[in-house]
């Protein structure tokens, strides 16, 4: 399998407060990879690096073997006459086939799930593929085709999750980043959703990169896994293993 | 003078001023929704605007007497000064506001402000402080319609406003940039997610903010002619509009602006409130909005961010 997205050695800073130390990893074309750790260790930081809402301090970051996101200071080294031109903004990122799926949903409340669906689809210049998405996402999640002429705030946190995952494939992007999909939802519609994330990884062809601290679900669902601890990588493989790995037993999966 | 046509009349009189209240506000109230942020400059960017449009104006009429051509160089005036004021706004923008984006939430006001004043010192420096007549394109003789008097600048007003105000909120809610500049005041970095140019949505705002300034520039300028502080008053009264309307609100600018022309209207007029002292009742009325419904008409209160 080729690389999609590849991370290196990456630094995060918030203030004096340093988010992310040296993170590196990857993310193969049609895998689906999480990220466990608990709470603050770091993981919607190094998603939202990815997506540039986050400037690094130093590495980079690389999608289909080209640089979407470098450190600041490098560029001024590297590049001193084209400051900023090898920083992608979050939208040239999105252009580039990545979507997030942004931790709390995020929905535009106050726009209809059909306005929703349209933004997703910004980049997307031909109404008629559009309209064509937007009945595959009403097929794929049926609730959302009767909730479609509704303001988003008006949905349940399950309608409101499916809806945001349902906006970010708007755009048919290559990678799919979910950002604690499961977070405040009953355990059945967990489920319901993580089916749902296996059929757009199977059934489209889109790489999922997901971060979750339910460590369980996230494992089960995925082929590659990373553990995250204050900012750091601290043990990766085959979801399975870690699974059965005796550390991520202990400290993720409460036994 | 029967009680009812009174009552029309001075409803009539305040439509008209409450119309232009509500396209300046438009201006303030979309900036904000967009960037959080008043632009006090937005008053001088309609006094530019109105200079244009009567320095256009004046150009272009010659010797041409009231008919349908003096018309249509009034409003091919309006149109270019219209985006005289667009690519003045965005230009501040890029210049003044941008850069300090990532700053305190109060350097970039202080830095409207200092805008504000520079744009009208240089108006005042290169086109003096004397007001200067902007003419009526027309014979402003009033229509009697029972005991209603309409003037033609009224009805200018008033079909110059709505047409503007339908054109923007079609725009707003039916095409794909308006679309995204609601989604960019609802959640700019998720709107960013969705492959929106934030900056480019920025100017676009600041430039449909400025042109529609410039409109209501020109408006009032027919009646109270053009000097360099002319945005003054009718900026901080449109702000009051949006405010009262809910700032960030487009329809409650529009409903803002209307009220206000309203109550100052029927304030003076049946409220006996004394022509002095109207534009306390502007800030009256803000100050109890403020104290009842802090929000505004149409606002939300602010919620945190998930």
């Amino acid at each position: 399998m080729s690389e999609l997205l590849r991370i290196d050695d990456i630094a995060v800073k918030y203030g004096n407060i340093q988010a992310l130390h040296g993170v590196s990893m990857k993310v193969d074309e049609g895998a689906v990879v999480s990220l466990i750790g608990a709470n603050g260790a770091g993981k919607s930081t190094l998603l939202k690096a990815i997506v540039g809402l986050e400037p690094l301090v130093s590495g980079s970051i690389q999608f289909q073997d080209s640089l979407i996101a470098v450190a600041a200071r490098d560029t001024t080294q590297h590049f001193r006459f084209r400051k900023n031109h090898d920083i992608l903004t979050t939208d040239k990122i999105a252009e580039q086939g990545i979507a997030l799926v942004p931790e709390g949903r995020r929905v535009f409340a106050d726009m209809t799930v059909e306005e929703n669906l349209d933004m997703g689809a910004f980049m997307v210049r031909d109404d008629k593929l559009t309209a064509r998405k937007k009945e595959e996402m009403y097929e794929f999640f049926p609730i959302l085709k009767s909730r479609r002429k509704q303001k988003t705030r008006s949905l349940s946190g399950g309608e409101q999750q499916m809806m945001a995952i349902a906006r970010a494939l708007m755009s048919s992007p290559r990678l799919l980043l979910l950002d604690e999909p499961g977070l405040g939802l009953a355990p059945l519609i967990i489920q319901d959703i993580f089916q749902k994330i296996a059929l757009i990884n199977q059934e489209d062809n889109v790489t999922v990169f997901l971060v979750e601290q339910n460590a369980k679900i996230a494992l089960r669902a995925s082929t590659h896994g990373y553990v995250m601890e204050n900012g750091r990588i601290v043990l990766s493989g085959p979801s399975e293993m870690l699974l059965e790995d005796p550390k991520v037993r202990a400290a993720y999966l409460g036994e | 003078m029967g009680s009812i046509s009174e009552f029309f009349q001075h409803f009539l009189n305040g439509l008209t001023l409450g119309g232009i209240y509500a396209l300046i506000a438009l201006g303030y109230t979309m900036v904000y929704g967009i960037l959080k942020f008043i632009n006090f400059a937005h008053g001088e960017i309609l006094m530019i605007g109105a200079y244009s449009g009567l320095f256009l104006f004046d150009y272009f009429r010659g010797d041409l007497p009231y008919g349908p051509l003096l018309m249509i160089v009034f409003f091919v005036a309006m149109l270019i000064s219209m985006v005289i004021s667009a690519v003045l706004g965005m230009s501040i923008e890029k210049i003044a506001y941008k850069p300090l984006r990532k700053a305190t939430r109060l350097a970039p006001l202080l830095s409207a402000i200092g805008v504000s004043f520079i744009l009208s010192n240089l108006a005042a420096f290169f086109w003096g402080t004397k007001s200067r007549k902007f003419d009526y394109p027309f014979d402003n003789t009033a229509y009697k319609i029972g005991d209603v008097a309409i003037t033609p600048h009224q009805i200018l007003i008033l079909v110059v406003s709505f047409l503007m105000m339908v054109a923007l909120k079609l725009y707003i809610d039916r095409t794909r940039m308006g679309k995204a500049m609601r989604a960019t005041s609802l959640d700019q970095d998720v709107a960013a997610l969705m492959g929106i140019n934030v900056n480019q949505v920025i100017s676009l705002t600041f430039a449909i903010g400025s042109a529609l300034a410039a409109t209501a520039g020109i408006l009032i300028a027919l009646d109270f002619k053009v000097y360099p502080t002319m945005g003054a008053m009718a900026g901080l009264k449109a702000f009051v509009a949006a405010v009262v309307g809910g700032i960030g609100n487009i329809t409650g600018a529009m409903i803002g602006g209307i009220l206000l022309g309203l109550l100052e209207t029927f304030g003076v007029a049946v409220l006996g409130i004394p022509q002095g002292l109207k534009d306390t009742i502007a800030f009256g009325v803000l100050i109890l909005i403020l104290l009842v419904k802090p929000e505004g008409l149409l606002g939300k209160a602010e919620r945190e961010k998930v």
